[in-house]
């Protein structure tokens, strides 16, 4: 096993593998998301125990951040090796003759997602993490009021028009990231039998239905505050 | 029909190169692309200059030497054949065309258009075969059955002409499709099996030494491929890669 | 004139290879590795050779033009590969398939040879599956075999339409082992362009890289040539557009003997020739002629509308067809041998009654086999009262499984629909059955220079039948060779490196590169593609499917001609140390140019008509092939003497004591 991971097709596993873990990730968050849509309580009680169960925020939390800044470093690891595999470009290179834009452009969606998930961080989990970890404040609560405070938060990060445009830019970005990438991870690791064809409507359906779901959510709180 | 040509020029491996515009006239659509070049050739020598250099032999679409990128695409515009194979009648009168060599750093350009495909070669070299022996026992040819279909699959596999048009199509000049070709054609066989996981790690280990690119799974290689091989056979290879190094 | 001796070993005929490989010396595996071979050509034959050589212990170089030996034109085979394995229990045998190859060659092939090499026809296909060639497979998982024209067996091992890819990647990825191991050194993109002489034995070449343009020497115990054959002398044939005649050439003039350079074969069924740009013909298979029958319109004015494009094939009612293959010849129809289906076509469009603009076409038409396996299918599928649209269009299902990729193959070329218009066919050079002289160890006139493959003269005789090619460049390869090479070079294992500063090497280098500079520096007013497409023209019209003595005098004239005004006016742009495809054209192309002579004073010497080499003066009152068995059942091997006008005829004289000689009958 030892140098494994300088071989190509161990690199690929490696995506697909942080991949797959992701989008199961993304299911977990839009299932918790969507429960704003009905109850702002079942929101905050949900929430709640994401951010204070101790097996979610410190052993499966570190997990998740390795995989995204792995999947992400390989990412752009994998891209730059590429582009130098042609050193000389092309006067005229076709790709849409033989491929789509999807598969062809996974660095720039990517992209798009990583500085999604900057402003994401910077708008929820860094308080978060200021709140819960440096003010020590684990209860949930804001002083002199009552109930959780995460609905609310919630609701008042989507009013501003800028941020919902940029949720939904990123979204239509990762909508299409997983066009491409939902398939290729099982490609990847060299899932291939009569079952493809069933991973790949999959795929088409996941990528609708979840960066929809994230949409959904946030034109929601925005329209209804 | 009159057409423009732009033309990858480079007198040899150091030089700098570039393209050069060459104007063809009283083209006939019923001829190759390649009988299109030899005469343009042709005038060339006619007029003093040299020739421009295009690999290329068979002219029937089975040696894959044949190798130009032609307006974007390896082989030109049309599906399942190579560049021999293109006929003008694809083109109209007064169209552009650019013509370029393959590009990848692996295949570093010899002259004009004529790359160096060696590394394919080493790849091949690094464990595309089956050991045995040339003798006059070995065993009998039908002592060992095969399934039809991994027979058929087998076939389909090794009908690549290693002409490198995968890799010239990918946007990371990856040459998975070609490696998972000769990697399938062996692996679906029994007498293959063998030495299977050897060979997929040997292989796999030269195609990254020589500079190609990863697998993004695209699909560009097989949509170019002249022969249609199967995005199946990377899946193949990734599979008989990850058996034999975790197992 | 002497005689050639052919060392075929003693005894009756089946025992001879046995007791030949039982008594011959053998090299000890300490001194094979003392031991170098260059093989020359790395298809069929070349490949098998230099992977079996490396195996047994020799250092081998191996030299290719193309950047691969994969890319070798023994890869454009399709059919498949003969071997008298028996599978089908159709009564097949080694005898019978010596029988039919013989007989096929209009016995003017060498007995012996040709009983070997049906004797290892059956180990050439072990060797394959074992390496992995994935031959056709029924559902019971054995081996498919198919029949092909000729012969009353089914003996025809096929991989799709690619036999011959799929059984040269075979060899590539045996020598690709024997690379790795460090046995075989392998020179992509190097032409030989000599042979080097010392002592009366071949031990090395003169070659040039093809990229830097250097020039190499190097040396060697023994030299094989494996660089197939010479059909380009035609400038249009099937052969690949780098296929040349260059080393074959080259040896012949270091004193190897050339043999029947005029029996060569002119396939039936290649798509026809389109303008004067054609720069190559593209062969269909054989198989095709299966299906499809073969007419001309029986009207001459039907012919003339056709020629001017004012007439479509599907207008000419049935009555005004002329399907003259199954009018002539009733017993074989569209099936007759290779040569006689060239001829009968030839003989139609010479009176006026070809069918495409340049009135050199026939139409291999296809809707009667359509309609029947339509109604086949329909009966079969219990469509009662199928229209005949239905049943042509199940009719085209049934022809599209059979040759769906050949179909698609004359639609990319010519843009008709062949399922709905006929085909259109002529005959173009395939194959040549002549080549360099060597006896039954495959050697040359000169020791140590061995020829194989489609280069050699020896098994085919004036004609080969399908699917022997690859047969016969493997057997040489794998089975012949590496035994009687070694009988040869137990005598070497004294003789230590061959050093290349012997004044021999200096010789031949120095001729090399002031012929090579004379092509650079000549500056002249033609390009080299003028020459050999004149070339090709007077060898079509006069040494081509039909000879006269008139026209092979005049053809050794004009050839003579052509010659002279090339030394004069060849114009070779670039530089010598470069890639310069020009220069390489220019060496190839004057090598043609004496070799075109040679064939037609070859033609001109033998009067008879027999396989591919038709004499019109020599036919029967039908207009059948006349043999002549008493004055010409010989081998001429010619040695050269300065000019191809000089050169000395010496006869092998053919017995049969296996074979009884008949007159082919395919009526």
């Amino acid at each position: 096993m030892s140098g494994f991971l300088s071989s190509s097709i161990a690199r690929k596993v490696a995506m697909a593998l942080s991949a797959l873990f992701l989008i199961i990730f993304l299911i977990i968050h839009l299932a918790v998301n969507l429960t704003s849509l009905f109850s702002a309580d079942a929101f905050n009680e949900a929430s709640h125990f994401m951010g204070t169960n101790p097996v979610i925020q410190f052993a499966m939390q570190p997990v998740l951040i390795f995989g995204v800044v792995f999947h992400f470093v390989m990412g752009f690891v994998l891209e730059l090796r590429n582009k130098g595999a042609r050193n000389v470009k092309y006067a005229k290179f076709n790709g849409a003759a033989s491929s789509t834009w999807m598969s062809r452009n996974m660095v720039v969606s990517g992209a798009v997602i990583l500085a999604f998930i900057v402003i994401h961080f910077l708008d929820f989990w860094i308080p978060e993490l200021n709140t819960k970890y440096v003010l020590g404040d684990m209860s949930g609560v804001l002083p002199g009021e009552e109930g959780y405070r995460y609905f609310a938060e919630l609701q008042h990060k989507f009013v501003p028009v800028w941020r919902v445009a940029a949720y939904v830019v990123a979204f239509v970005l990762l909508g299409l990231h997983l066009a491409h990438g939902f398939q290729s991870a099982f490609q990847s690791m060299g899932f291939n039998n009569k079952y493809t064809k069933c991973v790949k409507t999959l795929g088409v359906i996941y990528s609708v239905v979840i960066p929809l779901g994230f949409i959904i959510v946030a034109l929601f709180h925005h329209f209804n505050h | 029909m009159n057409l423009t040509l732009k033309i990858w020029r480079q007198r040899g491996p150091q030089d700098k190169g570039q393209m050069v515009e060459y104007k063809v006239t009283d083209i006939s659509e019923h001829m190759s692309f390649l009988e299109m070049m030899d005469i343009l050739n042709e005038s060339l020598v006619e007029k003093d200059e040299e020739p421009i250099a295009f690999d290329h032999d068979c002219r029937e679409g089975i040696c894959g030497m044949c190798s130009l990128h032609i307006n974007g695409e390896p082989h030109g515009p049309d599906r399942g054949i190579t560049t021999c194979q293109l006929h003008m009648r694809t083109f109209k009168d007064g169209d552009t065309i650019y013509i370029e060599p393959w590009r990848a750093k692996a295949f570093p350009v010899i002259k004009d258009l004529i790359v160096d495909r060696n590394a394919f070669e080493r790849i091949q070299q690094a464990g595309g075969y089956i050991s045995v022996n040339t003798s006059g026992n070995t065993q009998d040819a039908n002592a060992i059955p095969i399934p039809k279909l991994d027979a058929d699959l087998s076939m389909d596999a090794a009908a690549c002409i290693g002409c490198g048009a995968c890799v010239a199509s990918c946007k990371n000049s990856s040459a998975m499709l070609f490696v998972s070709a000769k990697v399938s054609q062996f692996a679906l066989l029994p007498q293959g099996k063998v030495e299977a996981a050897d060979r997929v790690r040997n292989m796999v280990a030269q195609m990254d030494a020589e500079g190609f690119g990863n697998c993004t799974n695209t699909g560009a290689c097989e949509v170019e491929c002249p022969k249609g091989i199967s995005l199946d056979n990377i899946a193949r290879m990734n599979r008989e890669y990850l058996k034999a190094s975790i197992i | 004139m002497t005689t050639l001796n052919s060392r075929v070993p003693e005894g009756p005929i089946k025992d001879k290879w046995t007791t030949y490989k039982d008594n011959i010396d053998l090299v000890n595996p300490a001194n094979k590795r003392n031991i170098d071979i260059i093989v020359v050509g790395t298809g069929l034959a070349g490949g098998s050779a230099a992977a079996s050589l490396a195996e047994l212990g020799y250092n081998v170089k191996a030299f290719a033009y193309q950047d691969s030996p994969r890319r070798a034109h023994s890869i454009a085979a399709q059919g498949g590969i003969n071997a008298a394995k028996n599978y089908q229990n159709d009564g097949d045998s080694n005898f019978r398939l010596f029988y039919d190859t013989v007989k096929g060659g209009d016995y003017r092939s060498r007995e012996a040879n040709v009983h070997r090499l049906a004797e290892v026809s059956g180990a050439i296909i072990d060797q394959c599956v074992a390496q992995g060639v994935p031959f056709a497979r029924d559902y019971g998982g054995l081996l498919d075999n198919r029949s092909f024209g000729g012969v009353l067996v089914s003996r025809t091992f096929y991989a799709k339409g690619q036999t011959g890819q799929q059984l040269l990647l075979g060899c590539y990825s045996a020598m690709n082992r024997q690379i790795a191991r460090g046995k075989i050194e392998m020179f992509n993109r190097h032409e030989m362009l000599d042979v080097v002489k010392i002592d009366g034995k071949a031990r090395g070449i003169i070659a040039r890289d093809l990229i830097t343009g250097e020039i190499e020497r190097h040396s060697a115990h023994a030299v094989v040539i494996a660089t197939g054959g010479y059909g380009n002398v035609y400038f249009l044939s099937t052969n690949a557009m780098g296929s040349n005649a260059t080393a074959a050439w080259k040896i012949h003039k270091k004193g190897a003997y050339f043999a029947n350079p005029c029996f060569t074969q002119i396939h039936p069924t290649c798509i026809p020739r389109s303008g004067d740009y054609q720069s190559k013909l593209t062969l269909m298979s054989e198989s095709l002629r299966n299906d499809g029958r073969i007419w001309v319109p029986a009207k001459i004015e039907d012919a003339k509308a056709i020629q001017e494009g004012k007439l479509k094939p599907t207008e000419i009612a049935e009555e005004n067809r002329d399907y003259y293959l199954e009018r002539r010849y009733p017993a074989f129809g569209n099936l007759v041998p290779r040569d006689v289906a060239s001829r009968a076509a030839k003989e139609r469009c010479d009176a006026g009654y070809g069918v495409n603009a340049t009135g050199e076409a026939v139409y291999l038409d296809f809707a009667a086999a359509i309609f029947r396996y339509g109604s086949e299918k329909a009966k079969v599928q219990g469509l009662t009262n199928a229209s005949k649209e239905e049943i042509i269009k199940l009719g085209e299902g049934v022809i599209e499984a059979k040759y769906g990729n050949l179909f698609q193959m004359y639609e990319k070329i010519i843009d008709e629909n062949p399922y709905k218009t006929p085909m259109m066919i002529y005959p173009a050079t395939h194959y040549t059955m002549g080549g360099v002289w060597v006896d039954y160890n495959l050697m040359t006139t000169v020791d140590g220079l061995y020829c194989i493959g489609e280069a050699n003269f020896s098994d085919h005789g004036a004609n080969r039948l399908g699917a022997s090619a690859l047969m016969q460049g493997l057997a040489d390869g794998y089975f012949v060779l590496p035994y009687t090479i070694g009988d040869y070079l137990s005598d070497d294992i004294r003789t230590g490196k061959i050093s290349t500063d012997s004044p021999e090497f200096v010789e031949a280098e120095k001729e090399i590169k002031e012929k090579l500079e004379f092509f650079v520096n000549n500056k002249g007013t033609h390009s080299v593609d003028y020459y050999h497409k004149k070339l090709g023209l007077v060898m079509w019209n006069k040494v081509g499917m039909a000879r006269n003595e008139k026209g092979l005098k005049e053809a050794i004239q004009e050839i003579q001609e052509i010659r002279e005004d090339f030394w004069k006016n060849v114009k070779v742009p670039g530089n010598l140390n470069e890639m310069n495809t020009e220069l390489e054209k220019a060496g190839r192309v004057a090598d043609f140019l004496e070799l075109g002579e040679l064939f037609a004073k070859d033609a001109l010497n033998r009067n008879e008509s027999c396989g591919g080499h038709f004499r019109e003066e020599y036919v029967t009152e039908d207009g059948e092939a006349l043999r002549d068995d008493k004055n010409y059942a010989y081998v001429a091997a010619w040695e050269y003497t300065g000019k191809p006008s000089e050169a000395i005829l010496h006869k092998e004289e053919l017995e049969f004591k296996d074979i009884e000689l008949k007159t082919r009958s395919y009526k």
